[in-house]
């Protein structure tokens, strides 16, 4: 009995000992995890991009405006006379916070009387919003309590805290435009790697290539009719965010249902370009999973900021089709913005779909070897 | 046209360690039935897939209907029927659509190639609604052999379309391919059946990435080397083991019912040999032995054929 | 139809009445025959006749609809694992684990039928010398060495009914016949054969056969008496006659 099960788990560890890509596969991803998860899993901020709002600059403004600056979080980024003159830094994704100075601020702290000061802040991201404006809070308040010291009399700074394109802190806001890209990513390029592997293990794939028909037509023809299903798919995910989680809409929605079809374009391009180069239908769906749902997850900014990842994962976050999709949902559905700001984003997606559909041509080999 | 349907020149293929095909060498004539027999991995499958554009040989060269297999592939590629075997069908569309999309494919319909598949799919057409996961064995090598030809090809290749089916559906795919054969198709078919290389025009006897003889499947019988007896008798396995040991033998295998003796001794009277194993088997106690000289069938020469290393037992 | 009963103890297989349906459709339909012990036996049938539904059921893999069957003189329904331990099983599609070497896999088998681990080194010996193999990757070996070593696998734990599902496909006609020549060697020491093929001249070489047809065994007997029964030639012919009626 013993000896039954001792001799067939030997079988098995070395089934799992001979499988050598499998065995890599297994090892690596707990790795690449943790230590991917690791870093993106800070909710520290840093490098937060600062607009300051200065009407009438005096000792105090430009004191705190040292401070803020020393503060090594911040970068000062603009600085203007009006909130009119900043507003289009938020709107473009250019200014995290923007800290607003009341007019004659100094004047009115030598009257005792309460300055304020107006901290925006751009909560599309909630959690990152709420640490920057925390920051700035405390620059402010040790400032206050410094000048409080000094004179016998209490200061006050009045700050008011304004959470932009997010004022409720709505998390799902966040999270909704990378869920419709996580959906439409995984879906998509499943879809393609299924089909294309499953007409390689038929063996009707061989009857199809001694034929006249050429292998981007075999391309194009697989990547197409899933464009129809893909396009339901980010109906139903719109839908869905906009009736049950009660996500803005702020913006075009056409325009978004055309820059959904066109990343999903980009999916199912990936999911062939996987499919041609992986030899059985099992594995083409672990590699079209993995390629597609790790990077999208982590390295898109749609669950952690990208800003508070090392610089060489910010680097690589700009090969990930989901990163840049991304900051496009969220710019139309959140900000409300159209494509004159979008119109960057949408160009790599064009690149990219391109990119990868002639991969995919050149890598389908009109052979089979 | 007098240039072979097909010429294989030569050509080697290996896979990693494998060497798959060694110099191999024939010609198919127009409308000829040619057969490619011997057993799994002897390189009847490479052969094929080099034929059709598929892979590109090692060295050597090839040529279809007079076309490089390198360089017109796509010359080719329109003008084959093509069937690699298994039944590559898609099983979620029915009878009608394979048809129409194979047909498609090619640029034609299915009523510009009915005329030439009917004899065929005549025999489905009844379960043209049908999805083709739901046709049984035979039924599907029917519709799989339709839609290799429904846009008329000028060549046929059948990848062992008999692998896998019992005899009676065997022997109905063969009597269409006879159909076939009369309507002037050039045919190159493969098969591990030794009884099928009978109805073929031609055979290449092809094992171990070589080919071992090519003729007609009468002609190479009459090349047997040495004098071939058919023996029956009572306990035959028992017999099998004397007759191994009787002198001359040179190789005992059952046929069925009998034996296949060879004597070692090229050129010597069947008569003779005949006498000499009547007397053995007498002596080892072996009543009511038959024993008679025969013709070397196809499966006789391909035992003889094949190499001492590939014999050793 | 079969020849008169043996006592029990000389029959290795008894089938009454065993019958399969999945739904609608009866792929085995009350068939009744038997196996005498130490008989190469070969079990005939087109596709789709209910050949591998009935083997099946033999093995222990599918429980019967209805009827009962004695397989190496225990009930099938109530001691099927007893018997799975009294039989060897080969098939076509699946003999031995290609990603294992020769003795892996024999170690494997041993183990699994509970032999000690010095019988696994003798018999292990003994095959690998009687074979002619070294200690390969099973998936280096050709198809035929592939085959002959799954037949001696099959052996290995010395069951009493050996069961080989098309065992000979595609192999050249050199193995086949020192296939068959393995078989008579282990019925010759005993061991039942139950065996089925595509290759009709490999039925000649059987002491006893039955040919199924649409889920029913439409006859059984040695190869010599149902061709004088039917009056043709050959069991192929047979076949044909009884698989196509028209």
């Amino acid at each position: 009995m013993i000896s039954t099960l001792g001799a067939f788990m030997t079988k098995e560890v070395r089934h799992i000992l001979r499988d050598r890509q499998t065995l890599t596969v297994l090892l690596l991803m707990p790795l690449i995890q943790v230590v991917l998860f690791g870093y993106a899993l800070r909710s520290d901020v840093r490098d937060v991009r600062l607009a300051i709002v200065d009407p009438s600059p005096d000792y105090a403004t430009l004191a705190l405006r040292d401070r803020l600056q020393a503060a090594r979080r911040f970068r000062i980024v603009a600085t203007g006379r009006s909130m009119s003159d900043i507003e289009p830094l938020f709107r473009q994704g250019r200014a995290d916070l923007a800290v607003s100075f009341e007019p004659q601020f100094a004047a009115r702290l030598e009257s005792r009387e309460p300055a304020r000061v107006l901290i925006a802040v751009d909560a599309s991201d909630p959690n990152t919003g709420s640490t920057m404006q925390a920051y700035a809070r405390a620059v402010i308040t040790a400032y206050e309590q410094e000048l409080g010291a000094k004179g016998a009399q209490p200061v006050r700074i009045a700050p008011e805290v304004r959470m932009r394109f997010n004022p409720t802190l709505e998390s799902v806001n966040l999270f909704i435009p990378g869920l419709i890209a996580l959906v439409l990513t995984l879906v998509s390029a499943l879809m393609t790697a299924i089909s294309l592997s499953r007409e390689k293990e038929r063996g009707t794939l061989e009857i199809l290539l001694v034929s006249p028909l050429r292998p981007w037509q075999i391309i194009v023809g697989k990547v197409f009719p899933y464009l129809g299903l893909a396009f339901a798919n980010v109906l139903t995910a719109l839908v869905a965010a906009w009736l049950v989680f009660n996500v803005p809409f702020r913006g075009s929605v056409t325009l978004l249902l055309v820059e959904s079809i066109l990343y999903s374009m980009v999916s199912l391009a990936i999911g062939v370009l996987v499919a041609s180069l992986t030899p059985s239908q099992r594995v083409a769906m672990l590699v079209a999973l993995l390629a597609t749902m790790l990077p999208s997850t982590l390295l898109s900014g749609m669950v952690f900021p990208l800003a508070s990842m090392p610089k060489v994962l910010q680097v690589l976050s700009n090969i990930v089709p989901a990163r840049w999709f991304i900051v496009i949902a969220r710019g139309i559905m959140l900000k409300g913005v159209g494509l004159e700001h979008l119109w960057k984003e949408t160009l790599v997606l064009i690149g990219m779909t391109l990119f990868f559909m002639m991969a995919a041509v050149r890598s389908f080999k009109a052979r089979v070897a | 046209m007098t240039d072979p349907a097909a010429v294989v020149r030569d050509v080697s293929k290996t896979f990693g360690e494998t060497k798959a095909l060694d110099g191999v060498s024939f010609e198919a004539h127009h409308g000829e039935l040619f057969g490619l027999v011997g057993p799994d991995g002897g390189g009847k499958t490479t052969l094929f897939r080099i034929l059709t554009t598929l892979l590109i040989p090692d060295s050597g060269s090839a040529t279809v209907l007079g076309l490089d297999v390198v360089r017109d592939l796509w010359a080719i590629r329109s003008r084959v029927g093509y069937m690699p075997g298994r039944f590559s069908l898609y099983g979620d569309l029915t009878v009608r659509e394979n048809l129409s999309f194979f047909a498609s494919v090619f640029g034609t319909t299915v009523e510009q190639g009915y005329e030439l598949i009917a004899p065929v799919y005549r025999q489905i057409e009844m379960f043209a609604e049908r999805r083709a996961d739901a046709l049984s064995g035979g039924m599907k090598q029917k519709l799989a052999l339709s839609c290799a030809l429904v846009h008329r090809p000028d060549i046929l290749f059948l990848d062992e379309p008999t692998t896998g089916v019992d005899s009676v559906s065997r022997r109905e795919f063969w009597d269409q391919l006879d159909m076939l054969r009369s309507s002037g198709l050039t045919i190159v078919v493969s098969t591990p059946y030794m009884d099928e290389a009978m109805r073929c025009d031609r055979v290449a006897l092809v094992q171990g990435g070589r080919i071992l003889q090519i003729d007609a499947p009468a002609q190479i019988g009459s090349r047997y080397p040495l004098p071939l007896i058919d023996v029956t008798g009572a306990e035959r396995y028992r017999m099998l083991l004397a007759l191994r040991k009787a002198p001359h033998a040179h190789s005992v295998y059952p046929f069925g019912t009998s034996l296949h003796f060879t004597d070692e001794r090229p050129g010597h009277d069947p008569l003779s040999v005949i006498a000499d194993l009547r007397e053995y088997l007498t002596a080892n106690g072996f009543t009511d032995v038959t024993a008679q000289p025969i013709e070397a069938g196809i499966e006789d020469s391909f035992m003889e054929l094949m190499t001492p290393a590939q014999r050793a037992s | 139809m079969t020849a008169p009963l043996a006592a029990p103890a000389d029959l290795a297989i008894v089938a009454t009445d065993l019958t399969r349906r999945f739904g609608n459709f009866t792929a085995v339909d009350h068939i009744t025959f038997d196996v005498k012990a130490g008989e190469v036996f070969g079990f005939l049938g087109a596709n789709g006749a209910g050949k591998t539904t009935a083997i099946k059921m033999l093995i222990g893999l599918l429980e019967p609809t209805s009827g009962e069957a004695k397989v190496a003189g225990l009930d099938l329904r109530t001691q099927t694992e007893e018997i799975r331990r009294r039989i060897g099983y080969m098939s076509q599609k699946f003999s031995l684990y290609e990603d294992l070497t020769v003795l892996e896999n024999i170690a494997l088998y041993g183990g699994i039928y509970g032999l000690t681990d010095r019988q696994i080194r003798e018999r292990a010996a003994v095959m690998l010398e009687t074979l002619g193999l070294s200690d390969d990757l099973v998936g280096r070996l050709p198809l035929g060495w592939k085959q002959k070593l799954a037949f001696s696998v099959a052996l290995l734990h010395e069951p009493a009914i050996v069961f080989l599902d098309e065992p000979t496909g595609g192999v050249d006609p050199i193995t086949r016949r020192q296939f068959w020549e393995m078989i008579y060697a282990a019925a010759a020491r005993g061991t039942t054969v139950f065996v089925t093929t595509h290759y009709m001249d490999e039925a000649e070489y059987c002491d006893r056969i039955s040919i199924m047809v649409d889920g029913r065994i439409a006859t059984i007997g040695t190869p010599l008496e149902l061709k004088q029964q039917w009056k043709v030639p050959s069991i192929d012919e047979l076949f044909v006659r009884l698989a196509r009626p028209s």
